[in-house]
């Protein structure tokens, strides 16, 4: 069911995105609250882990491999133990019995290549980054300076850093012991066979597309710190992490320490796009150097070091092919992946490109699809889950070939897309992967974007550029994408070879003074969670917002949850918070229809008070509800005196929010230079809860997915250094790089939960990155130009202007 | 060592320090200023801005012996009135409530930053267009607004500052929606 926002709104939203956060409905849903997080964070009074100081606190600085790929044959840190300040320092050998191996909880086939990761590496080193030794000493200054004192001894190895030559014969191996560069293959098929079916095709276009390699670059550096209490063997692990609750469990599995004798807490974090979610080498090297100390250790990554030790994200090489009738029906899809994982596994590595698998047909009707993904070890670090994790590379790969094909046809690219994508009246509808598409308004998210854009004035100008040869071309790129969110229904988890589920568990408690406590397991990292969180209790309970507190991010207080990735906070999170809310007031109905001396039948809940049917005066409201149950003088008969309720909430299906992105872009064909000239963007993310946070959430997913378009690439030389190593050499794009986004919604609301929410963490990274290409494609296209690797740099661009497209 | 004194958000600080000490590290590590976070080591990011003398300075750019003598202004001295350890209890600074009201924030590890380059960008030009606040703020970087935000709020800021009061806000007060939608 689509709730098209009123037409007068509509066209005020055109004029202006702010129109957007106008209520639509009483109460708190959809209500463009401010964020209760600002206040700290405004004033300076934020907990970033790196702030904590600890009586006695130590600081560990680690030793890394300046080399790609050699074998270790001596470390010798007495150097380090001599200079001033210096507590311990331990090798990789020192630590060989306690540091474990670091985990991977995504095992994708049964015969996938799983090398041992040991926080510092032992024998040998796979990638420039990858950890040698570690010192421990009373200050910042005094364990790096102790770095420096340390001796090892390299015997280098060749190396091997491009997935192409890896997976050749005689290639050098990252892991020797296991012969081989693969991880893993992973094939899928869904609908007909996809040879017969191309058999039967009039046009078959294939194109080559690369995810480049990308850095997260969080704002918040990674940082830990563990405060051991010896005697008990009892610790606390404070991290700049996006999973205290995941990251709880794998400390305990990697070192032995029982589960229950560590707490984990997740302070105010800084930003994390999946880079935070993670268990990291030295989170366990912290923990495992403050247990032998027996005092507390922190870790505070410089930026350079972690370009280097922080998950890298993308890096794929994708063989697309598509085949269609002449008329432009799409029949088929053949999609072949390699997928670089960098020298080891990390916690969902492999994982990444499998989330992908499913979203290559996106929204579009065919017959047959074909996938196969090959995981390839290289000795680069690792690369792991970057906002959106497979689903913007899924994204780009059709959308980019749907404009190749409709350019091959001779088709508007728009009206092809028109003509292949899933109607509204179809829905729920099953795709050829098998997932079913609960809803969706593709033809109403596209007629509102192209209103906004006005595509026929740009494709006029176009045409006149065209024609006259202007040396700025102008072009045009669409998206029309859809994505998976709301991570995820643990069967569907289970049968993905997963290590865990997908639930999120939520607790609402009700405190004498008639305040509200909410607790998550969903943990925040700059969303607005908080804020979010209030609107949804407030709205059930008929509370006043102000008068919810929220409680997260630390294994004490908030003991369950599977944490925030994957746009689930609010699909699964929220969710779980709604239903925690009807179980409150189902106890609490009991409570007052027995204070009222009515049958509980007869009492309704509204805004917040309980009136029995028939009799208005006779009311009471949730406060004073909550207070007679804390007092528990005259309870129901047999009622245990609580109306507190927990949630654990384990979503039916995924989410599916989509839209439609439309960029138009000035290309100056002397220079090269690419300039955004306007950006549209109509996203239907289902119901909202708070529309300021979701419009802010798509304008950082639009500038992530521009950056990748745009400006970013992970360089490494022939040896294996990453020479965009600082953000001196990396190119994060800045204010004055990006333009101004027109942001607008659709509402189709999701039908497999009670919100009706879809969720939007990714969105604006999935959809923006084939919009910007598919325009600078298209504004090149008068010079031969189908295709340009990413980022579109003026140097690329302008090296196919002068090579008539051959790159 | 060296002896450097600095009044820091309205507080007089006499220490000895290493000469190669940053003022990052002293105004955090020494000082426990802690309000001002670090985002890089090559002074791109600017998550460290300050003011020196009302100037935005990238604070790990400076060695703690060069801001001997200065009056030095961090997010957390930015609001008026102070409380004893010159904590912001007052009224916001309009930088400061501006990016509140337009959603200027996220995570906000690059708030502090962003808003000390701000309030020194409106001290030089207090009728900015949109292009020259995007240039002004150049070098501080944001992971997760996009920026937009972040400019109308520094957008805001100015019209409020110059006495023409703020642009209207994304957020809406409970006040604003008294009888709206009930
Ligand atoms: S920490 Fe100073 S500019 Fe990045
Ligand atoms: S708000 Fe997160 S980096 Fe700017």
């Amino acid at each position: 069911m689509t709730e098209q926002l009123d037409a007068g709104m509509v066209a005020e939203q055109i004029a202006d995105a702010d129109a957007l956060s106008s209520p639509r409905r009483g109460g708190e849903l959809g209500r463009g609250r401010r964020r209760k997080e600002d206040a700290k964070l405004l004033t300076g009074q934020t907990n970033w882990t790196d702030n904590i100081v600890l009586p006695g606190l130590l600081h560990m600085s680690v030793l890394r491999s300046p080399m790609a790929h050699a074998k270790i044959l001596s470390v010798d840190v007495s150097g380090a133990l001599e200079m001033p300040g210096v507590i311990a320092a331990y090798s990789g050998a020192d630590l060989a019995e306690v540091q474990g191996s670091l985990p991977c909880a995504w095992p994708v086939t049964p015969d996938m290549v799983h090398p041992d990761h040991h926080p510092l590496a032992v024998d040998e080193v796979r990638y420039v980054g990858d950890g040698v030794a570690v010192v421990v000493a009373r200050d910042r200054y005094a364990s790096a300076d102790a770095l420096e004192a340390i001796v090892v001894e390299y015997d280098e190895l060749p190396v091997v850093l491009d997935m192409e030559s890896a997976i050749s014969d005689g290639t050098p191996l990252v892991h020797e012991d296991k012969g081989t560069n693969t991880c893993f293959v992973w094939p899928f098929a869904g609908g007909e066979d996809y040879d017969a079916t191309k058999a039967k095709a009039d046009v078959v276009v294939k194109r080559r597309f690369r995810q480049q390699r990308l850095l997260p670059a969080a704002m918040e550096p990674r940082a830990v710190v563990v405060a051991p209490i010896a005697a008990a063997d009892d610790y606390t692990v404070y991290s700049a992490t996006q999973i205290p609750h995941i990251l709880r469990v794998m400390l305990a599995l990697v070192t032995g320490i029982p589960e229950h004798r560590i707490r984990v807490i997740a302070p105010d974090v800084g930003g994390g796009f999946g880079s935070k979610l993670n268990v990291y080498a030295e989170e366990v090297l912290a923990l495992v150097v403050a247990k032998k100390l027996g005092r507390p250790v922190k870790w505070t990554e410089s930026r350079s070091e972690g370009f280097q030790a922080t998950i890298h994200g993308r890096d794929q090489i994708q063989d697309v092919e598509i085949c269609a009738t002449q008329d432009g029906k799409v029949l088929g899809l053949k999609v072949d992946l390699l997928a670089d994982m960098g020298a080891y596994l990390q916690l969902v590595t492999p994982g990444v490109p499998i989330l992908g698998a499913f979203m290559f047909p996106a929204i579009y009707k065919m017959d047959a699809y074909s996938f196969t993904c090959t995981g390839v070890f290289t000795n680069k670090t690792p690369t792991d889950a970057y906002r959106g994790a497979g689903r913007p590379e899924a994204t780009y790969a059709i959308e980019r070939i749907m404009d190749e094909l409709a350019h091959e046809l001779g088709r508007d690219p728009m009206d092809l897309r028109r003509q292949n994508w899933i109607k509204h009246e179809e829905f729920p509808f099953e795709t050829v992967c098998g997932l079913t598409y609960d809803s969706g308004n593709y033809e109403a998210a596209t007629e509102k974007a192209e209103a906004m854009f006005g595509m026929a004035a740009l494709r006029a100008e176009q045409k006149a550029r065209r024609e006259s040869r202007d040396p700025i071309q102008l072009g045009i790129g669409i998206s029309t994408f859809t994505e998976m969110c709301g991570l995820a229904p643990s069967r569907v988890l289970g049968s993905l070879s997963y290590g865990a589920g997908g639930w999120e568990a939520a607790q609402i408690r009700m405190l004498p003074t008639g305040k509200v406590e909410v607790v998550s397991g969903a943990t925040p990292h700059g969303q607005g969670h908080h804020t979010s969180w209030s609107q949804i209790v407030a709205d059930a309970l008929g509370v006043p917002f102000e008068d919810v507190e929220c409680v997260t991010g630390d294994t004490d207080s908030s003991p369950k949850g599977m944490d925030t990735y994957g746009s689930r906070s609010l699909v699964v999170g929220g969710v779980a918070i709604h239903r925690a809310a009807a179980k409150v007031i189902e106890k609490a109905r009991r409570v007052a229809a027995h204070l009222l001396e009515a049958a509980e039948g007869d009492v309704e809940f509204r805004s917040g008070t309980f009136s029995v049917k028939g009799s208005p005066e006779a009311k009471t409201t949730i406060q004073e509800v909550a207070l007679a149950t804390f007092a528990a003088h005259n309870l129901p008969e047999g009622m245990e005196p609580t109306i507190d309720a927990d949630c654990v909430y384990d979503p039916e299906n995924f989410s599916f929010p989509h839209g439609t992105h439309l960029c138009a872009v000035e290309v100056d064909t002397e220079t090269g230079f690419t300039k955004i000239r306007k950006y549209v963007c109509v996203d239907d993310v289902g119901k909202v809860v708070n529309p300021v946070i979701v419009e802010g959430q798509v304008h950082g997913g639009l500038t992530q997915g521009i950056a990748q378009a745009l400006y970013e690439e992970a360089i490494h030389d022939a040896a294996g250094n990453l020479v965009t190593g600082t953000m001196a050499d990396y190119l994060l794009p800045t204010a004055a790089d990006l333009p101004h986004f027109d942001t607008g919604r659709t509402e189709t609301a999701s039908t497999t939960n009670p919100l009706g929410v879809k969720g939007v963490g990714e969105a604006g990274t999935i959809a923006s990155t084939p919009a910007v290409i598919n325009a600078v494609v298209d504004a090149l296209r008068p010079f031969g130009v189908n295709n340009i690797d990413m980022p579109a740099t003026p140097e690329r661009v302008w090296r196919l202007v002068q090579s008539g497209g051959s790159r | 060592m060296t002896r450097v004194s600095m009044n820091v958000d309205g507080v007089v600080y006499e220490d000895e320090v290493e000469s190669r000490t940053l003022l990052i590290h002293h105004l955090r590590e020494r000082l426990g200023r802690v309000g001002t976070p670090i985002g890089c080591d090559t002074s791109n990011c600017g998550a460290c801005t300050v003011l020196i003398s009302g100037e935005s300075v990238k604070s790990c750019s400076v060695f703690a012996v060069q801001a001997d003598g200065e009056q030095i202004t961090t997010i957390q001295g930015l609001a008026d009135g102070q409380g004893v350890n010159g904590e912001a209890v007052g009224q916001w600074h309009p930088v400061q409530r501006a990016f509140q009201q337009h959603h200027g924030l996220q995570c906000g590890y690059c708030t502090p930053g962003m808003v000390l380059a701000a309030v020194d960008l409106l001290a030089r030009n207090a009728s900015p267009t949109e292009d020259e606040v995007r240039h002004g703020l150049e070098g501080n970087l944001c992971r997760c607004t996009g920026y937009q935000n972040i400019v109308k709020a520094v957008l805001s800021a100015a019209s409020e500052l110059r006495g023409e009061g703020p642009l209207p806000g994304s957020f809406q007060d409970s006040a604003d929606l008294t009888g709206v939608g009930a």
